[in-house]
């Protein structure tokens, strides 16, 4: 329902009064607001004792030092290693959690057993549950499971990510006419033949939607990995926040070189995907 | 057809289950028993009865965490969705940029907890340093950090969604409003509000639980310093987890407590969405 409006933003209205006056004091007002990001940028340039008393001062030729904090950040936390980490973890996570739980969602919304409408009610209960809940079980869980692994944790994100991916999927599969699916029925498929090429396709709006969802939340997810994962696998996050805690005295320099290091990854994807990061935060907000 | 989708059960739902039931059922199982025992390693528990969630009680930190988190909630609650509102009215007009603004005012939303802390944290302290304190001086401090912090993370996501609402406004019904006389201010009172108010309803819910659940930009801002006086719920469950030995069952009881609230906040916006949508 929510995907109509999301791409009516322009409606064929006429342009406003007085528009270039709104262009200007917006113009300010997002200076202003990306200023946070910039002033990290620029800090990330500087030697690391002009960072914290002073950081609103542009480099100047005592305190710009290239790209030496980038250098020293990178080695400090082996930053390669967690980007590789946190991309696999997201990757690999967000498709297990498409494939299955789309699988799962339209079993449910077709089969209509009394077990399935359990695992429904289950699965929207969960959506409920804070992570603290489970935080410290949960580790037990995946720790006698050996789920420690970039790769080990992928169940346990399909796990407790299951709940509203799929109960997005049973939302739109029970909107899907069943017509179409009985007719690729006669015509000779399997369960897996009318989930591979009829029902996937149709629902290609909702797994963009899920797939983005999931990813915002993997990619930044700092609490699940740093009690799951074994000490030596680290995602950006976690790097981050060992980072700030492994030195005694935090490295600002460094700390300022990654943190832009971690948003460079994200701003790059924001601008590819736009249209559907937006499109899908609002009909995952609708729906969730 | 519902025989031959139902024999395709061990592919098309199990993983998910068997993930579901490891990953939420047994833990949550787990997490309820163990927080009616003390512990400190799981094979070796103690049947304490209603004792940890007295101790909890007691507990000061807790019950300041828990109205820290309360007034925090509060307050974030009212400026995210105050200044999302305003900026919303201004970006679904039709002018030069503004599509690139609501780009820019969308994207801290997509950068995590973790970093925002630490962004947040080099800015605020950078700022209060012409009175030589920082951020960890005294709790209040940490407390309007994070409230800046989370309306420059939120304020775009939630004005996202109120302009797709106020995109749902049928046209003719503005323009019969202006020819009844109706001034801006009117029109917004009597007819822009009462259709937004499904996008009102999802906006609150959403910031209300986003406050109560806060963890890692309070982590990475100010870590609950000093002294633990700028820790929300989230945090000082954690903390009680893995930083008092023996204060595990505590920890436990408190997540039960903490789920029971966010629990009944759900239940209230289900049952607020529910009727508002019954009325129409």
């Amino acid at each position: 329902m929510a995907k109509t409006k999301v791409k009516s933003f322009d409606p064929s209205e006429k342009p406003a009064k007085n528009g270039w006056l709104l262009t200007l004091i917006f113009s300010l007002l997002s200076v202003f607001f990306i200023m946070p990001i910039l002033v990290v940028l620029w800090n990330s340039f500087k030697v690391k004792s002009s960072i914290n008393l002073t950081p609103f001062q542009l480099p100047n030729r005592q305190t710009f030092v290239g790209f030496e904090n980038y250098i020293r950040g990178m080695q400090q936390i082996n930053f390669f290693a967690a980007f590789v980490n946190t991309l696999t973890i997201t990757v690999l996570s967000v498709v297990v959690i498409i494939l299955c739980t789309s699988m799962c969602g339209w079993y449910i919304a077709r089969v209509n057993s009394k077990g399935g409408n359990l695992i429904y009610f289950l699965f929207a209960f969960s959506m409920v549950i804070p992570f603290q809940m489970v935080m410290y079980t949960l580790s037990l869980v995946a720790n006698r499971l050996g789920l420690t692994t970039p790769l080990g944790i992928v169940p346990v994100y399909l796990g407790f990510g299951a709940g509203l991916a799929t109960f997005m999927f049973v939302g739109f599969a029970r909107s899907i006419p069943l017509e179409i699916e009985e007719a690729a029925m006669i015509d000779g498929c399997g369960a897996c033949g009318i989930f591979f090429r009829v029902v996937l396709p149709i629902m290609k709006p909702t797994y963009i939607t899920v797939a983005i969802l999931e990813t915002m939340w993997i990619w930044n997810d700092y609490l699940l990995p740093s009690l799951v994962l074994q000490s030596d696998y680290r995602t950006i996050p976690i790097a981050i926040q060992y980072l700030k805690g492994g030195y005694g005295t935090v490295d600002w320099g460094a700390m300022m070189a990654v943190l832009i290091l971690a948003i460079v990854p994200i701003i790059i994807f924001y601008a590819i995907c736009q249209k559907y990061i937006i499109g899908g935060v609002v009909a995952g907000a609708v729906k969730g | 057809m519902k025989r031959t989708v139902r024999r395709a059960f061990p592919l098309f739902v199990l993983p998910t289950l068997v993930a579901f039931i490891v990953g939420f059922i047994i833990p949550f199982v787990m997490g309820v028993y163990l927080s009616f025992h003390k512990f400190t390693v799981v094979t070796n528990t103690k049947f304490v009865g209603f004792g940890n969630y007295v101790k909890m009680m007691g507990d000061q930190s807790f019950v300041h965490s828990l109205w820290y988190t309360v007034l925090f909630t509060i307050v974030s609650v009212i400026t995210i969705n105050v200044f999302a509102f305003i900026i919303a009215l201004f970006l679904c007009k039709v002018f030069k940029g503004a599509k690139l603004f609501r780009t820019i005012f969308f994207m801290p939303n997509l950068i995590g907890g973790i970093v925002l802390g630490y962004i947040w944290q080099i800015i605020l302290n950078g700022i209060l340093a012409h009175w030589n304190i920082t951020l960890q001086y005294d709790a209040k401090y940490g407390f309007w950090g994070l409230i800046i912090l989370m309306n420059w993370q939120q304020i775009g996501y939630m004005m996202i969604i109120y302009i797709a609402g106020i995109m749902s406004v049928p046209t003719e019904l503005l323009e019969s409003a202006m020819i009844d006389g109706a001034g801006s201010f009117e029109r917004l009172k009597s007819v822009v509000i009462p259709i937004l108010r499904p996008s009102i309803t999802i906006c609150t819910f959403l910031t209300l639980t986003n406050g109560f659940k806060l963890f890692d930009q309070n982590l990475a801002l100010t870590g609950g310093e000093p002294a633990k006086s700028s820790e929300m719920l989230a945090l000082n469950i954690y903390n009680t987890f893995y930083g008092r030995v023996g204060w595990q069952g505590v920890g436990q009881a408190k997540a039960v407590i903490f789920t029971i609230i966010v629990a009944a906040i759900a239940f209230i916006q289900l049952y607020a969405t529910r009727s508002k949508e019954e009325q129409m």
